[in-house]
């Protein structure tokens, strides 16, 4: 698929002389966040430049093919990419609204817990959903129930009673940049931690919580 | 026994088959209330009694029953919040509206959240991209071809396709269109695709 995504990307080059980015580095950027968007266990950093000239390439794009003309071979190949970006595009999307609603109340507070600088996980939109999401199962919840419950049971946790993302789920990885001393930490109490170097290239089998970090710093890649 | 009937709520949505959303259960709703109503004030008279006469006897029973009001409550916040999963899961399955069957066994109030998040998720896509909006509940599968078999499912009248061809969309004609023709006609019902 990538083939045919930088092919089609280089046709269009001459769309976005004011992007340092070229079109297929660009699809290609949206491809990393989309895999590991969909592999990891907790939503990851938001991406939203990626996304917003994606969309505006597709509407270039859009705009291109209406200028072709009928009947050439080229047009309908061209449709075919566009369709792909957009799926890829919306299942990226997708995935990250589903752990969203999913894990709500604890990328909130991870969001409220956020220092002043650090780059938010959500975008402005996302953050906006989260929270109309929150108010509206919490209002849900006390209109038919709570409300009728005795005074001391009217409140409930979301925190402890919406379940935690597990980041000790293993992932499949490949390594995009030569890393040293990663340190493994026991899984059970008869094994002793241990660390290992990732060679560029290389693929392994891990859990997620051991190379969280560098997942957000993009020297591995979940596939 | 105590928390019976907010067990058998939850095996009610146990039994009922994966994603179905059974009938919304406001007499067994009702019941665990009332089994915690009663619980709450047997509780009440017997912490004021423990306290007054200093009976520590009675502190056994009291953290029994404080159990099974903490069970009963996280039974039916289970209950209420599965249904909801499921009601949002038909959100992404039928679209906006949905069918009159599945309304049927709604609560008013689940109808209420229901279009809450109808309203949320609506703005959501509207505000993507810097404002372009995109339907994220469209290419839920990657595209395979360009064209489809559908069926037209009612008159719908002339249609034109980029080439300029005019193709007259007649109940239960048949035609093999571009899909992205198509799929806003298949939103609104009037095409249906034909798998084969």
């Amino acid at each position: 698929m990538s083939d045919a995504l930088s092919d089609d990307g280089s046709v269009n080059q001459d769309d976005s002389q004011e992007d340092v980015m070229t079109p297929a580095e660009l699809i290609a950027k949206l491809e990393e966040a989309w895999l590991n968007e969909k592999f990891s266990p907790e939503l990851q950093e938001n991406k939203s430049e990626v996304v917003e000239c994606v969309m505006e390439q597709l509407t270039h794009m859009e705009e291109n093919l209406q200028r072709v003309k009928k009947g050439d071979a080229k047009a309908s190949i061209h449709r075919m990419e566009i369709d792909r970006i957009r799926f890829v595009l919306s299942s990226y999307l997708r995935s990250r609204l589903q752990k969203l609603r999913k894990f709500f109340p604890h990328v909130l507070e991870k969001e409220k817990s956020r220092g002043e600088g650090d780059p938010s996980l959500l975008s402005p939109e996302e953050f906006a959903f989260a929270k109309e999401y929150y108010a509206n199962t919490e209002t849900y919840l006390k209109a038919v129930a709570l409300k009728r419950m005795p005074p001391n049971l009217q409140t409930v946790d979301m925190l402890k009673a919406v379940p935690e993302p597990c980041l000790d789920s293993f992932v499949f990885l490949r390594v995009k940049e030569r890393q040293e001393n990663i340190l493994v930490e026991p899984e059970t109490d008869d094994q002793r931690e241990y660390v290992v170097d990732l060679e560029e290239g290389s693929q392994h089998l891990m859990r997620y919580r051991t190379i969280a970090p560098l997942v957000s710093t993009g020297a591995v890649q979940l596939i | 026994m105590f928390c019976e009937k907010a067990m058998e709520l939850i095996r009610e949505l146990q039994r009922s088959n994966e994603g179905q959303l059974p009938a919304f259960n406001e007499d067994g709703l009702r019941q665990v209330l009332q089994e915690m109503e009663s619980l709450y004030e047997q509780n009440q008279t017997d912490v004021n009694e423990a306290k007054s006469d200093g009976r520590s006897e009675l502190i056994p029973s009291i953290k029994l029953r404080h159990c099974c009001l903490l069970r009963n409550q996280r039974c039916l916040t289970a209950y209420l919040y599965d249904r909801l999963l499921r009601i949002r899961a038909l959100r992404w399955e039928y679209g906006s509206v949905l069918p009159a069957n599945v309304r049927f066994h709604m609560c008013a109030e689940e109808v209420q959240w229901f279009s809450q998040y109808k309203k949320s998720l609506a703005s959501f896509m509207r505000s993507l991209g810097g404002g372009e909006g995109l339907d994220i509940t469209q290419d839920m599968k990657p595209p395979k071809s360009l064209y489809i078999q559908v069926r037209c499912l009612k008159d719908h009248g002339e249609l034109e396709i980029d080439d300029g061809t005019v193709i007259l969309l007649k109940k239960n004609s048949q035609h093999f269109l571009p899909r992205w023709k198509c799929e806003q006609l298949i939103r609104q019902g009037v095409l249906e695709h034909v798998m084969s």
